[in-house]
Formats: C-alpha cells, structure tokens, sequence
C-alpha cells in the first residue's frame, strides 16, 4: 500500500473511532480543567505549526517565497474580517501574482 | 416537539453551506500536494473533519511519513471526541445511528447544535443532525470539484495553491487567538516548528508542538 493510502485510511479509521469514543466515555471524563486547558491549546498549537510549516518551509529547510506574500494578505483579509473564500482567493491571487511575475 | 423548525433550518443552512464549499479549497489542495482525486474525496468521505484532513495532506505534501501525518490528524481529531461527550446525554443515539452521528460530529453540527440551547433540546437534535447532513452533502462535492478542477491546471503554484493551505490553516487557527495565552502557544509553535524543520524530519516539528500545548496548559494561569 502506498504512503498516501496509507495516511488516507489511517487517518480515517482514528478519526472516526475519536469521534465514536466520545459517545461511549462517561460524561466526567471532561471534568479536568487540566486536560480541558491542554485540550484548548492543541488545535491551536498544531494549526499555527502547519502554517509556519506550509508557509516557510520546503522540505528540510526555511525559505521565504511567493506563499509568504500570500499568508501575508490572508492574515490582513482576517483582519478586516474578511469571509473565508474571500481570504482564500486573496491569497490565492497574491501568491500566484508573485510567483508568476515576480 | 415545539420549535421553530424553519429557524433552526436556516440557522443549520447558512453555516453548512459557505462551510461546504469551501470543501473545493481542500480538494484543489490535495490533489495540489500529490493525493489522486479518489484519496482526495476518500478523505473528505470517511475523516470528515476539516483541519484533520488538511493536515493530513500537508504534512504528506511536505514529505512526512504516513504515520506523522495520521498522528497530525488525530491529534487535531480529538476535539471531536470531545464533542461526541458533550453531544450523547442530548442525542441519545444507539446502534447504527450512533455511528452516522459520532461520524457527522464536526464543529459545525456542534456549534449549531449548542447555539439552539435556548430553543429546547429538539432543536438542538434537530440543529446538529441538519447541520452535520448539510455539510456532509456540500463539503464531500465541492471535494470532488476542486479536486477534479485542480487535476487539470497543471502547477499548482503558478495558481497560488501552495498558499491557499497555508491560508486556510490561517483561517482555523485565526478564531481560536482570543488572549495573550493562545497567541503566546502560537508564536512558540511557529517558533519550534520552524526551529525543528532543519533537523527532524517532515511531520515531526507540527507534533513537537503538543508539548507547548502541554506546558502551557499545565499550569492554571
């Protein structure tokens, strides 16, 4: 099996036994502030890691191109509270114009 | 079984949809990072979660192994455990249904479900089970859109597709920044993750970032 495929279901059948596993631990299981403050923190840990990641890194090393310019004006249309497809296309059309004529 | 059903409609519409469509963004992105349109709508069909799934491909995409990118994913999975927890005492779902249900347990059906609370626990049922079905529908086409219109555009980056993953992971995480202590955790996972990447291989600098979420959370302020 390839590695894609691999990821693919992998990461499917985990997934799904999370989302199951939810209805079947008893409903205490939440009641440690502790694991609810860590639990807090993760998406927003792995999820500022994968933007650093998308955005500056080509396989092992750091680099700044064309993607940076993108996120860049991703992050002003957040600002400006832009809509979710609207940010997207920003930095879509940003990365693409820096790439291509830049 | 008195509630405004038409309200709760619009209420589960109005995030499905926008939410949906946005599922061309994750299509065009996976086959943009080397998935075949089949492991893009595979993903969108049987992980059904957002971040899970463009994390799987982004850590594929940038050369991790398998397993970091499955250990990216659940971890980012998690949370829809969490919500099952907070969900079951008011669906009450046995046996098969229980597993359509645990399966649409996403933020979306969640958050709609729990912003009904005020309208009764049928609209709450009614709220998740609309929303869930909703984005199911939409996301798992506009997949196979993106997915196929990205097949045949050739370079991903002469589009601006290398940034549009980036820019969605922005978009998820960007809601989550209310106060200094989640943004502290960003900046260090930014910090580690990028300090990580010349001397670990791909994957591994985005789990790193766990302990970050640990050490913080360790401590109660």
């Amino acid at each position: 099996m390839s590695q894609l495929w691999a990821a693919v279901i992998g990461a499917s059948a985990l997934c799904f036994l999370l989302k199951l596993l939810g209805y079947s631990l008893p409903e205490s299981f939440l009641s440690n502030p502790r694991l609810q403050r860590i639990n807090a923190l993760i998406p927003v840990v792995l999820l500022s890691a994968l933007v650093a990641s998308q955005t500056l890194t080509k396989e092992s090393s750091v680099i700044v191109d064309h993607r940076l310019a993108g996120v860049l004006v991703a992050a002003l249309a957040l600002k400006m509270r832009a809509s979710f497809p609207v940010m997207m296309v920003a930095a879509a059309v940003t990365s693409a114009t820096v790439y291509n004529f830049i | 079984m008195s509630f405004p059903r038409r309200a709760v409609l619009r209420d589960s519409l109005s995030v499905a949809i926008p939410v949906g469509t946005y599922g061309a963004a994750f299509g065009a992105a996976a086959v943009a990072g080397g998935f075949s349109v089949l492991q893009a709508c595979a993903l969108s069909l049987l992980l059904f979660s957002g971040a899970s799934q463009f994390a799987v491909v982004g850590v594929m995409a940038g050369g991790g192994t398998a397993i970091s990118a499955v250990a990216t994913g659940a971890l980012l999975g998690i949370r829809n455990g969490l919500y099952g927890l907070r969900m079951a005492p008011i669906l009450k779902l046995r046996g098969f249904r229980r597993i359509l249900g645990a399966q649409i347990t996403i933020d979306e059906s969640t958050g709609v479900a729990i912003s009904q609370e005020n309208r009764g626990e049928s609209a709450m049922r009614y709220g998740f089970f609309a929303t869930g079905i909703g984005v199911f529908v939409f996301w798992n086409l506009f997949t196979l859109i993106g997915a196929l219109s990205a097949d045949s555009i050739g370079n991903p980056s002469s589009w601006g597709l290398d940034a549009a993953v980036p820019a969605a992971f922005l978009g998820l995480v960007w809601p989550r920044l209310i106060d200094r202590k989640t943004r502290f955790a960003a900046l260090l996972a930014v910090v580690l993750s990028l300090s990580l990447t010349p001397v670990v291989g791909a994957g591994f600098p985005i789990i790193a970032t766990v302990l970050i979420a640990i050490f913080l959370g360790w401590r109660s302020k």
